[in-house]
C-alpha cells in the first residue's frame, strides 16, 4: 500500500530541463543565476549561442560570473585570469607554459526554445532537446503577450500546488479573478505519464473584473453572463500552462467554439533555486488583438499583481512550514492535482535515487 | 554530478581478483559508500610499500550498478613503484582504504567527433568512455595500442562492444601506431581522449601542437606514473643543508625528501601543478621528467623538476653508480 504521508516539500529531479533565465537575459556579459542548487555563470558566445558553466573556477573556486568574456567563446576568471572555453576546458594559465590537464569546469547542456534558456544539470548522456516542455505559445505567431519572472522564497514544489488547484484565487485574488464560483463548480483531473490535467468549466457566470476588461478589449462595451473556464496543464517537471478565458455565456465554448470569447495562456514554469527558494517564469498568451501592445504590457501588469498575491502567500506558507517542522500537511479533495504531480516527481525522484522517504511501501 | 573532486576515504572489500593477462589482474572492490562512477573516474588506493603507507591512483572500469562495485585494472611491470605488486596480491575478502571515485578526467557530451586512444593498460580509462559514446550514438574512433595482442586487455569485449569502431595496433604484429597520421587526421570539431604510457601521450602532444589544433581539444590523464626509463636508484644533495640522501626505486624524490624530515610544498603529487618544483643546481646523469607541467623548453633547459614524480637516472654517465642531482628547495 502507498503511505498517507505528504512529503511537504520535495527536492528536484535532476535529469530534466529547468529555465536558467528568459533569452533576453543572456548576453556576452555574464550572467549569475542559480539552478537546482547549482550555481551557473551564463553568458553568449561570439555566434550567439547561450553558455551555463559551473559557476566557480577551478582554481580557487572564485565565481566565472564576475569574469568578462574572452575571445570566440571563452570567460575569464576575474581573479587570476584563467580563461575557459565554453565546453569548460582551459585555454589559457597565468605564469606557465602549459595548461593543468584536470583544469576544467562543468560546462551543462543548453537548449534555447520559447524565448527561453534551458539547462540540464543531471546527467548529460539523458539531456534530450525534445525532453523540453512544450510551451509553444510564447513565441508561436498566433499568439502575443509579455511576462517577467518571480524569485520566490519557497520550495518550487509549493508554486506547483498552488497552480494546480486555482480554488484559492476566490480567497487569495478576490478583487481581479477570484469568484465563488471557483470553488462551487466541478473539475475533472486526468493524468497520463509525466502530464497532469485539471479541468474545470464555470457556466453562466458574471465575468469577474480582470476577465470583464479582456472581453471589453475584443468586444467593446460587453455587458452579460459567461462562461468560464481554466484548464490547467502539468507537464513534468515543473511546467504549467493553463488555458483560460471566457466567452459569452451560451455560446457554444464547452464544445470547441471559442468565437465569442477571450482566451489566454498562462505560461508558468518554476525552476528550483535552493531547496527554500525558485525562479518563477511566467507569461499570460492572448490568441486576440495580436496587434496591441497597449493589451500586452496592461496584461502583464495586471496579472503581475495578482502574482504578487501568491508570492506573499507562499513565502508566508514556506515560513510557516519551517516553523512548525513537527506539523504534517493533510490533504483536501481539492488537492487531486498536485497530488498527481507529486507523485510523478517522488517517481522520478526516486528513479534517480534522491528520494529520502519513500513514497510506497510495500504492505 | 555524482562523481566529486573531493577525496572521501572509506573501507572496500576485495570480491573478485582474476589475470586479464600475464602482468594484468582485474580487481572488484565492493565499497562501504557507493556512489556513481562516471567515465574518467579514478580512484586512490592506500598501499603499504615496505612499511611506509602511501597511495596510488587507479582508473575505474565503468560499471553499470550505480557504483556498488568498483573494477580496476592493474598492471605490473619494471616501472612499478611497488603499488601494482601489493594490488596483485589481494585476495578476494581483503579489505583495502579507497577513496570514492574523482573525476579529473570527465568526458564532455556533445562534441562532434571523438578519437579515444589507450596506450596499454590506459585502456582502464578509456574503455569506459568508449561505451558511453556508443550508447549516446556519438561519432567516435577507438583505436588502442599494445605491444602484443597477449598482453592487451579487453580486448575481446571491446571487439564485441565496438566493431569497426575500434582500431588495433600492435607492435609485435607489425601494426604499429603513427601518431603522426592519427593526429593528422583529426579535424577541429574532434576531441582526443588519451590515456597511456608517457611516450605516447608525449608524441600525440608533439603532433597536436604542430598542427595548431586547440589544445582544449586534446584530453589526458596521467598519474605521473610513467616515465622514460624505468625507476633507477638517484642520489640527491641539497648542499645548503648539508643533505644527501638516496631515493629508492619505490618512492619518489618528494617521498625520499620528506621521510628524511625536510618540508617540501606540494598539492596534486601527479606532476601537474608545479607546486613541488625544485631547482636544479648540478646534474651527474639525466633526468626522467614525468610531469606534464613544464614545456618541453622548460624540460629541456634541465632547470628545474617536479619533484614529485620526476627522477635522475644514469644514463651515459661513463661511470657505475647512481646519478646524483645536486638541487636546492625553496
Amino acid at each position: 500500500m502507498r503511505e498517507t504521508t505528504v512529503n511537504k516539500v520535495l527536492g528536484h529531479p535532476l535529469n530534466a530541463w529547468y529555465v536558467a533565465a528568459w533569452d533576453h537575459e543572456v548576453n556576452r556579459k555574464p550572467l549569475a543565476r542559480t539552478v537546482a542548487n547549482r550555481p551557473l555563470a551564463m553568458y553568449r558566445t561570439e555566434d550567439g549561442r547561450a553558455v551555463a558553466l559551473a559557476d566557480a573556477c577551478w582554481h580557487r573556486l572564485a565565481p566565472l560570473s564576475m569574469g568578462t568574456p574572452e575571445g570566440r567563446d571563452g570567460i575569464r576568471c576575474p581573479y587570476h585570469g584563467i580563461v575557459y572555453n565554453s565546453a569548460g576546458r582551459c585555454i589559457s594559465m597565468p605564469a606557465q607554459e602549459t595548461i593543468n590537464p584536470s583544469a576544467t569546469v562543468a560546462s551543462f547542456p543548453v537548449v534555447e526554445l520559447h524565448r527561453f534558456v534551458w539547462v540540464w544539470l543531471g546527467d548529460p548522456t539523458k539531456a534530450d532537446p525534445s525532453l523540453v516542455p512544450d510551451m509553444h505559445q510564447m513565441d508561436d505567431p498566433a499568439w502575443a503577450g509579455d511576462g517577467l519572472t518571480i524569485p520566490v522564497a519557497c520550495n518550487y514544489q509549493l508554486v506547483l500546488d498552488n497552480l494546480m488547484d486555482l480554488t484559492h484565487e476566490e480567497f487569495v485574488h478576490s478583487s481581479t479573478i477570484g469568484q465563488e464560483e471557483l470553488s462551487e463548480s466541478e473539475f475533472v483531473v486526468t493524468h497520463d505519464g509525466d502530464t497532469v490535467t485539471v479541468e474545470r468549466w464555470m457556466l453562466g457566470i458574471d465575468a469577474p473584473p480582470f476577465w470583464l476588461a479582456n472581453m471589453r478589449d475584443r468586444f467593446p462595451g460587453f455587458e452579460g453572463k459567461v462562461d468560464r473556464w481554466q484548464i490547467i496543464h502539468f507537464e513534468s517537471p515543473s511546467t504549467i500552462n493553463i488555458d483560460v478565458g471566457v466567452a459569452k455565456a451560451g455560446t457554444g465554448a464547452p464544445a470547441g467554439d471559442r468565437s465569442q470569447g477571450v482566451n489566454g495562456y498562462v505560461m508558468n514554469t518554476i525552476t528550483p533555486e535552493t531547496d527554500k527558494s525558485c525562479n518563477y517564469f511566467w507569461a499570460f498568451m492572448r490568441n486576440y488583438r495580436l496587434e496591441s501592445q497597449v493589451i500586452t504590457t496592461k496584461l502583464r501588469d495586471g496579472v503581475s499583481r495578482v502574482f504578487k498575491e501568491d508570492e506573499d502567500m507562499l513565502v508566508a506558507q514556506q515560513a510557516a512550514i519551517e516553523a512548525n517542522p513537527d506539523y504534517e500537511f493533510y490533504s483536501l479533495n481539492i488537492d487531486a492535482g498536485g497530488m498527481w504531480v507529486r507523485r510523478i516527481l517522488e517517481g522520478k525522484l526516486a528513479a534517480e535515487g534522491r528520494l529520502p522517504v519513500p513514497a510506497v511501501s510495500v504492505a | 554530478m555524482a562523481t566529486s573532486h573531493s577525496r572521501v576515504w572509506q573501507r572496500a572489500t576485495v570480491t573478485e581478483s582474476d589475470a586479464l593477462t600475464p602482468g594484468i589482474r582485474r580487481i572488484v572492490f565492493e565499497p562501504q559508500r557507493p556512489v556513481k562512477v562516471e567515465a574518467g573516474a579514478h580512484i586512490d588506493v592506500k598501499v603499504t610499500i615496505g612499511g611506509a603507507t602511501d597511495s596510488r591512483s587507479y582508473s575505474v572500469v565503468t560499471p553499470s550498478d550505480e557504483g556498488r562495485t568498483i573494477t580496476i585494472s592493474v598492471l605490473d611491470s619494471p616501472q612499478s613503484r611497488g603499488g601494482a605488486a601489493v594490488m596483485h596480491a589481494l585476495r578476494v575478502g581483503d579489505t583495502i582504504e579507497i577513496t570514492q571515485p574523482v573525476l579529473d578526467f570527465p568526458l564532455r557530451i556533445g562534441a562532434a567527433r571523438y578519437l579515444l586512444l589507450a596506450g596499454g593498460i590506459g585502456i582502464t580509462a578509456i574503455a569506459g568512455m568508449a561505451s558511453v559514446l556508443r550508447s549516446i550514438g556519438a561519432d567516435y574512433t577507438l583505436v588502442y595500442v599494445g605491444r602484443g595482442l597477449g598482453e592487451m586487455a579487453f580486448v575481446e569485449e571491446l571487439r564485441r562492444e565496438h566493431g569497426q569502431r575500434l582500431v588495433l595496433h600492435v607492435r609485435d604484429d607489425g601494426t604499429p601506431l603513427d601518431v603522426a597520421t592519427l593526429v593528422g587526421s583529426v579535424d577541429a570539431g574532434t576531441e582526443l581522449y588519451t590515456c597511456g604510457p608517457i611516450r605516447l601521450m608525449d608524441a600525440v602532444r608533439r603532433a597536436w601542437i604542430e598542427r595548431e589544433l586547440s589544445p582544449a581539444n586534446l584530453r589526458f590523464e596521467t598519474f605521473g606514473n610513467s616515465g622514460w626509463f624505468d625507476p633507477q636508484r638517484f642520489v640527491v644533495r641539497i648542499p645548503r643543508l648539508g643533505f644527501e640522501t638516496m631515493v629508492g626505486t619505490s618512492e619518489t624524490m618528494l617521498e625520499a625528501l620528506e621521510s628524511a624530515g625536510l618540508e617540501v610544498m606540494s598539492d596534486c603529487r601527479k606532476g601537474e601543478c608545479g607546486l613541488c618544483e625544485v631547482r636544479v643546481l648540478h646534474l651527474d646523469g639525466d633526468l626522467d621528467h614525468r610531469d606534464v607541467f613544464y614545456s618541453e623548453r622548460q624540460k629541456d633547459a634541465r632547470g628545474k623538476i617536479c619533484c614529485c614524480v620526476s627522477r635522475a637516472v644514469s644514463t651515459d654517465l661513463g661511470r657505475p653508480g647512481p646519478a646524483v642531482v645536486t638541487i636546492d628547495i625553496s
